[in-house]
């Protein structure tokens, strides 16, 4: 039965069916040119949206002011406020609503030049779907590349390609075959792995509800279809339970209930659940609504939570699944979108919400901003508006999280300037730069405890940093020889060993030193978590990159060993050349030349080269590791105490 | 297990929005228009924080020429969610006898509806008012935000409100500005049908067609609701058979002639019929700019 005569026919009937409707919301990305208001008026149009009266304005508005020599403009049924038909700019995003009788539809339409980076992202972030439309007199643009970027760093997994404008090429297969394949290449770069692509015409109606007469050669659903039936990713009902407190629902004394949405999986009484970032636990003892007590809560439901226990949780904290918990961090990795006039500046605070938490928060670092358009990473020392980079962000206290990849409720964040109150960027974090302390980790039967103590030591890393030619390299492979005679485990990484293969991609230029380093420290992490003594000898000339290292490991883990060496004495000794080279301008971005070198601050141990021979040197260093109890009994003999 | 249907994602979302407020705001209020959108609104509220009661008050902007049936049931809604309810009347129309016969609709409007507004929230220094307004009304509230912030003068900036991204609302405000917020913000005049007869939740009778005196006043149903109601010579009132789409003042409100007597048969003839829900609206039927312009000098 058609669905107009099911309404007629058995009310009660369709009801039944339309409550238990779902709903998409999708985004549309493109422009003015490519038809974009058009196909969403096309939408409304064909959904029976638009009532008589708003049909009998649309008539007289496009002969008004209609780009269709009096036909019907769709694209006017988007139309928004006065002030942008006025001036003919759109300065927001819009949402839009239709439905069938298979789903409820909510579209964000976000149109504009000037601030589409900050529209799009806005829009997508609530989007389960998104449409990225295109010209197929055009083919893949700079644009094309710029709205797929987007979406994929906002996560959007379900992509549609609609090639528009097909009746201006003759509903050419070859055509559309060719954009097709032009942009599958692309996507590859950007993850995007299930796209559907869909050849239409939003004007004249052809793939939108109906399949076309036109296009006999395409085999695939009308977009409307596959709208109406694609499959919403459920990854976050199969994630582990996340529930943000917003409110603690506090009627009477006998009551203590906390208040939430469920961002991820699923909820029963008697679960064992955590509040980060304390990680104190306990059990679901209720889960209650006006409507009745629940056995069960999932994903996206709002709820109210009793616990078991009396434990101290506060708005702002996760309840995390105890079997699967958030981490818990102050220093994120994370990639930014600005959204201000006014730019990012580094070091400066703002407010930081994330969930039902707000807390105090500085980027430290820009690690390179990237061209929407090209990709291609840059640096960068201040965000402008709509630019994106990825950076390092501190906060004035641990947080819990999840990645955003993982979860975009308890990875996603926003920034608010502290003076206008301004939202000015959107955030997502990629990974924590360093774990707290005060969180008690599921045990692993095995850890790096357990593999140095085999080893009769404790792990740690020695990270040798100066000048080229400062010595780093003799002294920490004596280090390494003394070790190794003593029985102990060690593993030796050197700057120029790894740019041979780990980092033989990378150059000298800063943003790849900063990479250099961090993918070092990264192996370094490794290396401590086997339980090895670990030695890294890299000029690694920037605080901001030894900081990182060190805030990968534990307190006591991260050894700076300063081997101090005056330029003029390096040079001097020169032993492979190089200051020669760069001095005579063949070497670029050589540190202590053309390069700044940042001396430590408060390196654990320092050697002063001037005053201390290689073994000398070693002797000290080792005597640092004694000290610290890291050879655990081994005792330094007393003749080899340097005198320096 | 399946996932939440459209209407459990939007009941979730509307509780989301008013904890999100009640946490970050010092002093909320709920607009209650008595209509079928606050009948909603306010039994979200009575879900959103069960067991306890709504943290906030009601607050209804009277203009003193709503119908009758809406003033039993802002009284015994109250009472049954267990809200405090404050009555603001604008006391400079109410000396001045402001009334749409005598002054016209735009006035009437302004001065209760409008200023009326203002004035209650500074008198009681709310910071936060949720309205029930919804992105499906009319063009211009598409872009409305959830969360619409408004000057210490009660000014809309179009171009000063925040993104708003996945569900993190930014409240913070400096003092003397408020948020207007807009929990049902995503919820169509469908959904709104279908929440109500799926929860049961109590409506202004007005909805349901029933037989009522009604002039013709150039092509609009105006139901005679009490005798402030001037007549025009030889202008008789007829018994109709009619119900209204939507509530505010009753001369300002078109009835619609309808059959309709249940919920399924409102929600029938809403998707059968060919007209919007504002067209009953005498406000409305100005430039097709008019909301915006009401908006940006603060009305609802």
């Amino acid at each position: 039965m058609d669905v107009s005569d099911l309404i007629e026919k058995d009310i009660l009937e369709y009801l039944k069916v339309h409550q238990q409707k779902g709903l998409l919301r999708f985004i549309t990305c493109g422009s003015v040119d490519d038809g974009k208001s058009t196909l969403i008026g096309r939408l409304l149009y064909d959904s029976k949206m638009i009532f008589e009266d708003q049909l009998a304005a649309l008539e007289s508005d496009s002969k008004k002011v209609g780009t269709q020599g009096g036909e019907i403009d769709f694209a006017l049924l988007v139309d928004g406020l006065a002030a942008e038909r006025e001036q003919g700019i759109t300065i927001d995003v819009a949402y839009r609503f239709f439905s069938t009788d298979k789903r409820k539809f909510i579209v964000a339409d976000t149109p504009g030049h000037e601030q589409y980076t900050r529209n799009m992202v806005t829009g997508a972030s609530t989007a389960d779907l998104a449409v990225i439309l295109m010209d197929a007199r055009k083919g893949v643009l700079v644009q094309t590349r710029r709205h797929s970027f987007l979406v994929s760093l906002i996560g959007i997994k379900n992509v549609v390609l609609a090639i528009n404008k097909m009746d201006l090429v003759g509903y050419s297969q070859e055509t559309f075959d060719k954009i097709v394949a032009d942009y599958r290449a692309f996507a590859k770069q950007i993850g995007f792995e299930n796209i559907l692509a869909i050849p239409i015409s939003g004007l004249k109606g052809d793939n939108i509800t109906e399949a076309s007469t036109n296009t006999p050669w395409y085999k695939g659903p009308t977009l409307m279809r596959h709208l109406e039936t694609v499959e919403i990713e459920e990854q976050v009902r199969s994630a582990p339970f996340r529930m943000w407190v917003q409110w603690v629902n506090r009627p009477d004394l006998d009551f203590r209930g906390f208040s939430g949405q469920i961002t991820s999986g699923v909820v029963r009484p008697g679960d064992r659940i955590r509040a980060l970032p304390s990680a104190r636990e306990s059990r679901v003892a209720r889960i209650v609504t006006k409507d009745g007590d629940l056995k069960e809560a999932i994903a996206g439901q709002s709820v109210t939570i009793t616990l078991k226990d009396e434990i101290d949780i506060s708005r702002g904290d996760l309840l995390a699944s105890a079997e699967a918990l958030a981490g818990v961090a102050d220093q994120f990795n994370a990639m930014l979108v600005w959204m201000s006039d006014a730019p990012l500046l580094p070091g400066r605070p703002y407010w930081l919400k994330i969930g039902a938490r707000v807390i105090s928060a500085s980027v430290t670092e820009i690690k390179h901003k990237i061209h929407v358009n090209t990709l291609e990473q840059l640096a960068a020392k201040a965000l402008e508006l709509n630019e994106i980079a990825s950076v390092n962000l501190s906060v004035d206290q641990p947080i819990p999280f999840d990645a955003y990849t993982e979860n975009k409720d308890t990875g996603g964040f926003i920034l608010i300037d502290r003076m206008t109150n301004a939202t000015v960027a959107a955030g997502m974090i990629q990974f924590a730069l360093r774990r707290s302390q005060n969180i008690h980790w599921q045990a692993v039967d095995v850890d790096k405890s357990v593999r140095a103590a085999l080893k009769g030591q404790k792990a740690c890393v020695l990270w040798f940093t100066g000048l080229s030619g400062s010595g780093k390299s003799t002294i920490a492979n004596l280090v390494e020889k003394q070790l190794y005679a003593l029985g102990r485990h060690t593993y030796m990484l050197d700057g120029d060993n790894v740019r041979h293969g780990l980092n033989r991609d990378l150059g000298f230029a800063d943003t790849d030193r900063v990479e250099n380093i961090r993918r070092v420290a990264e192996v370094s992490k490794l290396m401590v978590d086997a339980g090895l003594i670990t030695l890294v000898s890299f000029i690694s000339p920037f605080r901001a990159e030894r900081r990182l290292a060190r805030d990968l490991l534990e307190d006591d883990e991260f050894l700076e060993v300063f081997v101090d060496t005056p330029l003029e004495e390096a040079e001097k000794r020169d032993p492979k050349g190089l200051y020669k080279k760069a001095r005579a301008g063949e070497i670029k971005n050589f540190t202590g030349i053309s390069s700044p070198y940042e001396t430590p601050e408060k390196p654990e141990v320092r050697i002063d080269t001037t005053k201390m021979t290689a073994e000398e040197a070693a002797a000290f260093i080792l005597r640092q590791l004694e000290d610290r109890g890291m050879l655990m009994g081994y005792r330094v003999p007393e003749d080899t105490t340097p005198t320096a | 297990m399946p996932g939440l249907n459209n209407l459990q994602r939007l009941e979730a979302e509307s509780i989301h929005i008013m904890r999100e407020v009640v946490a970050e705001c010092d002093n909320p209020v709920m607009l209650y228009s008595i209509g079928k959108d606050s009948a909603v609104m306010l039994h979200l509220a009575a879900k959103a924080f069960y067991p306890s009661k709504p943290p906030f008050p009601l607050l209804h902007v009277d203009t003193t020429w709503k119908f009758k049936a809406m003033y039993e049931m802002r009284e015994r809604m109250a009472k049954e969610l267990g809200f405090e309810l404050l009555v603001y009347k604008n006391p400079e129309a109410l000396a001045k006898n402001i009334n749409p016969f005598d002054h016209g609709s735009a006035l009437h409007t302004d001065m209760w509806k409008t200023e009326g507004l203002k004035q209650a929230l500074d008198k009681y220094k709310f910071d936060a008012a949720f309205g029930g307004a919804r992105r499906d009304e009319e063009k211009s509230r598409a872009k409305e935000r959830i969360f619409s912030f408004r000057s210490a003068q009660h000014r809309w900036d179009p171009k000063q409100q925040r993104p708003e991204l996945w569900r993190l609302y930014n409240a913070k405000k400096h003092k003397g500005e408020s948020i207007r917020v807009f929990p049902i913000s995503n919820w169509t005049e469908l959904d709104v049908w279908q929440y109500i007869y799926l929860e049961k939740i109590p409506i202004v009778p007005l909805y349901y067609a029933a037989e009522r005196p009604v002039v013709n006043r150039g092509g609009t149903l105006i139901m005679v609701d009490d005798d402030r109601m001037p007549l025009l010579p030889g202008e008789k009132p007829m018994m109709k058979k009619v119900r209204f789409r939507t509530l505010g003042c009753y001369p300002l409100t078109g009835a619609i002639e309808s059959e309709a007597a249940t919920l399924p048969d409102i929600i029938q003839e809403m998707l059968l019929t060919k007209s919007s829900e504002r067209q009953g609206r005498v406000i409305d039927h100005d430039a097709a700019a008019s909301m915006e312009k009401k908006k940006q000098e603060g009305y609802f």
